[in-house]
């Protein structure tokens, strides 16, 4: 039964990684961009849902409401104002303008709020939990965390393939200029895909800090467990990324099962065995 | 008609640069004569980051392999020389280029596997190695695991009898080791393999449609920066005597400060790293009081940089005026009866 609640404790927390995949996927797809900040605007997300909560005073799950605007608006902004200017042929620029913008919301968050570790009270759901089955019990709170995941990957998948939104992403995805000339405005599309991206990450941010001790400095594992995730689970389609973060999820309660030492190691061993056999992943795009 | 043309390299700013390199070199080499304590010891930092900067260059500004996990080579140098200068008692000296050598032969294996990634996931997968690199270095108990092990004095004084004759052997080591990393990389860059290069940099697609092998050319330089980064990292934890997971994998120290150093100074070109790290210090000197707001503001300089000189600084100066310290250009020059028929 021990080995029946780890799985499970990996496959819940694995519906947070699938956030932060999805989030990355999404502005991959749509303009080719990898954005290394991304662990650290998932950070920002959890500081801001925590000033939120210490002014306001309202629970934290609550906050979503809040923190999920403002980081769009963020993200809109960011677009516009910084990364659409190093679009183009060349990789350099879009790594080497988010790795700065890493190193400097890093920094910045470290100024403003110190090293210490912080954490969200949401009251009693914390802890909350039942039964599953004889000695398989179920925590009220991973539970909601990984159900939002899926709705939101749900919600993501909708959207790209049966709105109108979608289809201007897929265009722009699918030729740049092509799409142009069909009358899309690819820098509002692009500003628009980094909203949606940074909306995503803003719920991940919210559960991150109620669940777990977050400090400024642990944004880049944030990013490379959303980026595993990614690649574990494929580019085909925004429920790979929800395979690929429960894989990693498992992976992850497993190591640390058999040693405390190896969670990261465990999950960083499973995304190299996956691209050592598998490198386009286990949901591939389909080429056509 | 059989051509009589020869390629030449140098230019009249090419050799102002290079009788400057030669002069440098002499008064750096005399620095124990005329430079105290701290002086050595600021001068070998700078060595190692012109040393980092240089390679990673080499990397991403002409091979296009932007990696962000150097660190991983910088640690895993590190680890080399304490773990067979401890567990093996090899000589400290003799551990350094040991370190590079084992690196080169551990860049094979994880070149396979990254070079699976395209482009921009290169960059994050790099990170991943490094990443796996720091925790099974923290499971090393032998080596102090998480919190690190010092190199024992047996060993220091096994180099040289008095610590001023130890500091000046590591200043001197230091200075060969930058020396020869930069001879090598302008070396390799006027060979075949640096026409390859500069075309890949200029123009992948161009590159591989003209005959050049340009997965293998990446190879050669991923392994060749593995050795020299690990050697550099070697030196720097025997300067350090101490190392231990977080330091020796660090991402700030020896990935962002050595991207920041290279884009402000101008990347692909060589002489970009070297102006990068002036300035870096330059600033470090006035600025290290600020702490953390150092790194955010050397952040916003490489962005501005990136977006309006992406360049640098050297690229734009060699762009303006035509300027190169290191003979690495190639023109063509006709002999005189060649031109006549």
């Amino acid at each position: 039964m021990e080995w029946v609640n780890i799985v499970i404790q990996g496959v819940l927390i694995g519906g947070l990684y699938a956030m932060f995949a999805a989030g990355l996927a999404l502005i991959f797809g749509v303009m080719r961009l990898v954005n290394i900040a991304h662990g650290d605007l998932i950070v920002l997300a959890a500081y801001i849902a925590l000033m939120t909560t210490d002014t306001l005073g309202i629970n934290p799950l609550l906050a979503i409401v809040i923190v999920v605007p403002i980081m769009a608006a963020v993200g809109y902004g960011l677009q516009r104002a910084l990364l659409n200017r190093t679009l183009g042929d060349d990789l350099l620029p879009p790594l080497l303008v988010t790795f700065g913008l890493s190193v400097i919301i890093q920094n910045a968050l470290l100024e403003l709020f110190t090293a210490d570790s912080r954490r969200l009270r949401a009251g009693a759901i914390e802890v909350a939990s039942f039964p599953l089955a004889e000695g398989v019990w179920i925590g009220v709170l991973p539970l909601l965390q990984f159900v939002v995941a899926v709705a939101v990957i749900g919600a993501l998948q909708l959207l790209f393939y049966r709105t109108p939104f979608g289809r201007a992403f897929r265009a722009t995805s699918d030729d740049q200029s092509v799409a142009q000339l069909m009358g899309l405005d690819n820098r509002h599309v692009f500003a628009l895909a980094m909203a949606l991206s940074l909306a995503v990450i803003a719920v991940a941010g919210v559960f991150i800090a109620i669940r777990t001790n977050f400090d400024p400095a642990i944004g880049p594992a944030r990013l490379i467990f959303g980026f595993e995730a990614v690649i574990i689970g494929g580019l085909g389609s925004m429920w790979g990324t929800l395979a690929g973060g429960i894989i990693l999820g498992v992976a992850q309660a497993v190591g640390a099962q058999i040693n405390p030492g190896w969670q990261l190691l465990a999950g960083h061993l499973a995304f190299l065995f996956i691209l050592a056999l598998r490198p386009e992943g286990l949901f591939p795009k389909v080429k056509g | 008609m059989i051509a009589s043309f020869k390629v030449e390299h140098a230019t009249r700013s090419s050799r102002i640069g290079v009788a400057a390199f030669a002069l440098g070199f002499v008064l750096l080499a005399a620095a124990p004569v005329w430079g105290g304590r701290d002086d050595l010891r600021l001068l070998s930092e700078i060595y190692a980051y012109v040393a980092l900067a240089s390679l990673w260059n080499l990397l991403a500004g002409y091979a296009g392999l932007v990696s962000v996990g150097q660190q991983a080579y910088v640690g895993l140098g590190g680890y080399m020389l304490f773990a067979s200068t401890i567990l093996a008692g090899v000589h400290p000296l003799l551990a350094v280029p040991l370190a590079g050598a084992v690196a080169a032969v551990v860049a094979l294996p994880v070149a396979g596997l990254m070079f699976r990634l395209r482009g921009h996931y290169f960059a994050i997968g790099t990170w991943v190695v490094a990443e796996v690199f720091r925790l099974i270095a923290s499971q090393l108990s032998a080596l102090g695991g998480g919190s690190g092990i010092s190199l024992p004095a047996s060993i220091v004084t096994a180099m040289a009898p008095s610590r001023q004759l130890r500091e000046f052997l590591m200043y001197w080591v230091a200075l060969a080791l930058v020396v020869i990393v930069l001879a090598a990389i302008v070396l390799l860059l006027r060979s075949r393999y640096g026409l390859a290069l500069t075309a890949i940099r200029d123009n992948e697609i161009a590159a591989r449609s003209n005959g050049v092998d340009v997965t293998r050319t990446k190879l050669v330089v991923y392994v060749l920066t593995a050795f020299g980064t690990a050697m550099i990292g070697a030196l720097i934890f025997l300067q350090k005597l101490r190392i231990s997971p977080d330091t020796a994998f660090s991402v700030n120290d020896w990935t962002a400060f050595v991207i920041f150093i290279t884009v402000i100074g101008g990347i692909g070109r060589v002489e970009g790293p070297i102006i990068g790290t002036i300035i870096f210090f330059v600033l470090r000197q006035t600025l290290a009081d600020l702490g953390s707001l150092y790194l955010l503001m050397l952040g916003a300089v490489a962005i501005a940089v990136m977006l309006l000189a992406p360049k640098g600084i050297w690229g734009f100066l060699a762009e303006r005026f035509g300027w190169q310290l290191l003979p690495l250009e190639r023109r063509l020059r006709f002999a005189a009866d060649a031109r006549t028929t």
